[in-house]
């Protein structure tokens, strides 16, 4: 996390601080630094409540919570229950539905959203025309800047029975005879919000690859092509091998996510036919911990998200060190 | 030997010419569905029930917006989400430009303190559950706060600020400071105003991200048709006469919708939501592809 302070002895200068006693030196850069300190405290005050006090509730988990007897961060009046909230969970088979879901989509996702979106970059670099170029890389980015609420309205359109462009291509093609119920059918759910989430966000993520690949040496292009290497050739040596950090670095954020993959793509495209395949882990708190107020269990399975995606996110980290040298921490 | 060279040159054509039409059908299928949205919701509702509306509207009308104005609840989420959106977007902007500059300041005392706390909470979260109890623990749920305070704070806004900071020359600040300037006013008058194309990068994320959310709405503030915003309208009419919505007990606004042509006027609603924000983005499109890029690097 630490940065280059490239000026950090110049800056010696500009605020010595002699600290001979610690306790009243320490003050006394507190008081030096007077306006520093106004200027954050009050963020860091605010991220301690929002951020880190809902941590106090993993409590709940461990008890049977009943709102009535105060917040949870009055906890002593409730009743406590060691790991029953866990057993239960871990009994309940729509659990393991819910987990199936989970990672059925996420890799889904992770796979698809990493390769199409490389591939993206690498084809969309080696584009003729810069305005030509640039209107693709400006049309791209638009469906990120839209709401899952009107993809989801889109997606349904374009899928739907009467008069959506899918159906219509592909009995026009005669790939079918009458138009396939997409949005009613479970077995389709995976694959459409895998695909809706590469229309919207292939560009997007295409950035920082196209970044990436700005920064390497036009020079190594020029002597492959004297060398009688072709486009491919050049992708595959050069490109490829020039993004490998970047990529490296955004899968082992993504494995980290793999089972928090959030709710809302499968929130608003889901309804009440698909359930046994749109529904995740975080809808499932939702459904369970919030709607019927039984909290302490929506906490367990809160919990036992959070824990798995930090073990994830560590395990990619060490295996990706042990790989390719490369690692965010 | 000259016929390799051939060869070479006349697969490269053939590659530029292939590659060309990849990426217009990439453009087609991303904007086609926009195009087949804003067709539907300027034909006749009428007419648009029998199908076949692609990108041109058959029987051209304003009918369906002026219909959709007519709704109390989405010019009341109109209200919101703009004010949501405008609030928002500034208290975002002065956090994260102040805990950057002070977190980039090399001589801050509790600097590596600071920044891990910041950092950490990047890969945590409480969770739903917790996260709600605390809101009704601290009586945000059914008012308007609660769309504004609990997103105040963004690590990763922060760290995009702070890198650019850090890329700005510290002697800037030293000359300030020999002026007799504190440590708020060079904030404020040395490195807000260098600080610019950043801030654009992070206030067009902060006004996207309030713009389209809707799940705090309806969490938190379902029932309460005065603190109802846009996506949320949107959804609860999307969904009003979808098969099998969730939304069982849709409101007035919706029925009296479905009674009207649904489609056109779902895709009306669609296109008034939308669009505000995609004649934002291609201008500050130089800004947040650098935004991202400094993010990146940082993360």
């Amino acid at each position: 996390m630490e940065t280059l302070s490239p000026n950090a002895a110049a800056n010696e200068s500009v605020t010595p601080a002699p600290q001979k006693k610690r306790g009243r030196g320490a003050w006394k850069t507190i008081l030096q630094q007077k306006y520093l300190y106004l200027m954050s405290v009050p963020f860091i005050i605010w991220l301690f409540v929002f951020n880190y006090l809902p941590l106090m509730g993993w409590t709940m988990a461990f008890q049977n919570y009943k709102p009535a007897k105060g917040s949870y961060l009055e906890f002593s009046e409730q009743k406590w229950v060691g790991l029953e909230n866990f057993i239960k969970l871990f009994q309940d088979d729509r659990f393991y539905l819910v987990l199936r879901n989970t990672l059925a989509m996420s890799v889904m996702g992770i796979i698809a959203g990493f390769v199409i979106p490389i591939a993206f970059a690498i084809f969309l670099n080696e584009l003729k025309g810069k305005f030509f170029k640039r209107t693709v890389q400006t049309v791209s980015y638009l469906p990120h800047f839209v709401s899952w609420v009107v993809v989801a309205g889109i997606v349904t359109k374009m899928l739907s029975i009467e008069g959506g462009v899918v159906n219509d291509i592909l009995m026009g093609l005669g790939f079918i005879n009458e138009p396939i119920q997409f949005m009613a059918k479970g077995e389709w759910f995976w694959g459409i919000v895998t695909a809706s989430d590469v229309w919207k966000e292939t560009g997007w993520n295409a950035i920082i690859y196209l970044a990436a690949i700005a920064g390497i040496d036009k020079e190594l292009y020029e002597a492959a092509r004297v060398d009688g290497a072709g486009r491919f050739r050049q992708m595959w040596n050069i490109t490829l091998p020039g993004i490998r950090t970047t990529i490296s670095v955004l899968l082992i954020m993504s494995i980290g996510h793999l089972i928090g993959i959030g709710f809302e793509k499968q929130f608003q495209l889901s309804n009440s036919l698909v359930t046994d395949y749109s529904e995740v882990l975080d809808l499932y708190a939702l459904e369970y911990g919030i709607k019927i107020s039984r909290f302490s269990y929506g906490t367990a399975i809160s919990i036992f998200t959070s824990v798995v995606s930090i073990l994830l996110l560590l395990t990619a980290n060490g295996v990706m060190k042990k790989l390719t040298k490369e690692s965010i921490m | 030997m000259a016929g390799n060279t051939f060869n070479a040159t006349r697969s490269e054509k053939i590659f530029d010419i292939c590659n060309a039409v990849i990426m217009l059908l990439i453009m087609v299928v991303t904007l086609y569905p926009f195009l087949n949205v804003l067709a539907i919701s300027l034909n006749d509702s009428q007419d648009t029930v029998r199908g076949g509306i692609y990108i041109w509207p058959r029987e051209l009308t304003w009918e369906n917006y002026q219909t959709i104005f007519g709704y109390t609840g989405l010019i009341q989420g109109f209200k919101i989400t703009i004010l949501r959106t405008i609030s928002g977007t500034l208290l975002g902007l002065v956090s994260a430009s102040m805990l950057a500059y002070v977190l980039s300041r090399p001589d801050f005392k509790s600097r590596k303190f600071f920044s891990v706390f910041l950092a950490l909470t990047m890969y945590f979260s409480g969770g739903l559950v917790p996260i709600y109890m605390l809101m009704r623990d601290l009586n945000l749920i059914g008012t308007f706060w609660i769309y504004i305070l609990p997103g105040i704070v963004s690590a990763f806004n922060v760290f995009v600020i702070r890198s650019f900071i850090d890329n700005l020359p510290y002697a800037l600040q030293e000359s300030a400071k020999l002026d007799g300037a504190n440590d708020f006013t060079i904030y404020w008058r040395v490195i807000l105003p260098l600080c610019k194309p950043v801030l654009a990068t992070i206030a067009l994320f902060l006004a996207v991200g309030q713009w389209n959310a809707w799940f705090d709405t309806y969490l938190y503030n379902g029932s309460k048709p005065h603190l109802t915003t846009l996506q949320y309208e949107l959804m609860k009419v999307l969904q009003s006469t979808n098969q099998g919505a969730r939304m069982t007990n849709a409101n007035d606004m919706a029925n009296q919708m479905a009674q009207v042509s649904p489609e056109s006027i779902k895709m009306a609603i669609t296109i008034v939501v939308t669009i505000p924000i995609l004649l934002v983005y291609p201008f500050l499109q130089r800004y947040f592809v650098s935004g991202m890029t400094l993010g990146a690097v940082k993360a």
